[in-house]
């Protein structure tokens, strides 16, 4: 399986987007905190979280004692980049337009 | 759950798998030939070691478009201080925004950026934006002002580092 099927899989399911809405809206939460908001058992909800993970959309990190879950958004964008952009008819000078106001923006 | 399990969590995390050697991503953040090739350009500038400054010193490019609108560019766009420098696996830094006052005054966030050998010739890239009391920058930095053409933050960045250094051009390019 590519990283690109690993992504799509994960985003083919209710309960996974759910929790990347619940993430995406605060992000580094415990597995607790997740479940707390599913009718799921924790078991069901922590393999959610392993596909989530092995796609790369959700990076935990050790906090103490606690695991916390962060969104990941970076495959989101590549499939963005890869698949989404190359089918949207646009010109190539689109894009050194777009450089233009995003150095004006920061010069700004 | 009961308020006690609420926090109010600043950090964002990003992580990109890269076909590159650890040396290659360390090399694409911290030389300045790398870093004017992706991302918002600019030639960082970075003495890697505990205390030493990190700046990254506004492009003509910026600075023209700035004149242009009839704004006082700053000479330099980002700066910082390294905490920590371990090549090719961890580089530790505050870094602060000067492009407007809002984010200058928001003054420095923590920046870790973790480079791991995953197998088949590919690295595992973590950055870690610790972003405490900064949420003008925090919302930059999650791209949510990319409509407003101010970039799509570090998902954007990071989509360009990869296939810049696995294609050799931009996304742009």
């Amino acid at each position: 399986m590519t990283d690109d099927d690993r992504v799509f899989k994960a985003l083919a399911d209710p309960t996974r987007r759910f929790l990347l809405d619940r993430l995406f809206a605060r992000d580094g939460r415990t597995l607790t905190e997740l479940e707390s908001e599913l009718e799921m058992t924790r078991f069901g909800v922590m393999k959610h979280l392993r596909v989530l993970e092995d796609a790369g959309l959700v990076v935990t990190r050790r906090s103490g004692r606690e695991k916390l879950h962060f969104l990941n958004p970076v495959p989101i964008r590549l499939i963005h980049d890869r698949w989404i952009d190359k089918y949207r008819e646009r010109q190539v000078s689109a894009l050194a337009d777009l450089k233009s106001e995003l150095e004006k923006e920061e010069a700004g | 759950m009961t308020t006690m399990t609420e926090r109010s969590i600043t950090t964002q995390v990003y992580r990109v798998y890269i076909k590159a050697t650890p040396q290659a991503i360390w090399d694409a953040i911290t030389k300045p030939e790398w870093t004017e090739r992706y991302g918002f350009g600019g030639r960082v500038e970075y003495e890697l070691r505990p205390g030493g400054s990190y700046r990254v010193p506004t492009t003509e490019a910026m600075k023209k478009a700035g004149a242009q609108m009839g704004l006082s560019t700053p000479d330099v766009m980002v700066d910082g201080e390294v905490i920590e420098a371990d090549p090719p696996r961890r580089l530790v830094q505050t870094w602060r925004m000067l492009m407007d006052k809002e984010t200058e005054a928001e003054g420095f966030t923590r920046l870790t950026y973790e480079i791991e050998e995953s197998s088949g010739g590919v690295s595992k890239l973590t950055l870690v934006h610790e972003l405490e009391g900064a949420p003008k920058l925090a919302a930059l930095t999650a791209g949510e002002r990319e409509a407003e053409g101010a970039g799509g933050g570090w998902s954007w960045v990071l989509s360009d580092l990869k296939t810049l250094l696995e294609t050799g051009s931009r996304l742009a390019g």
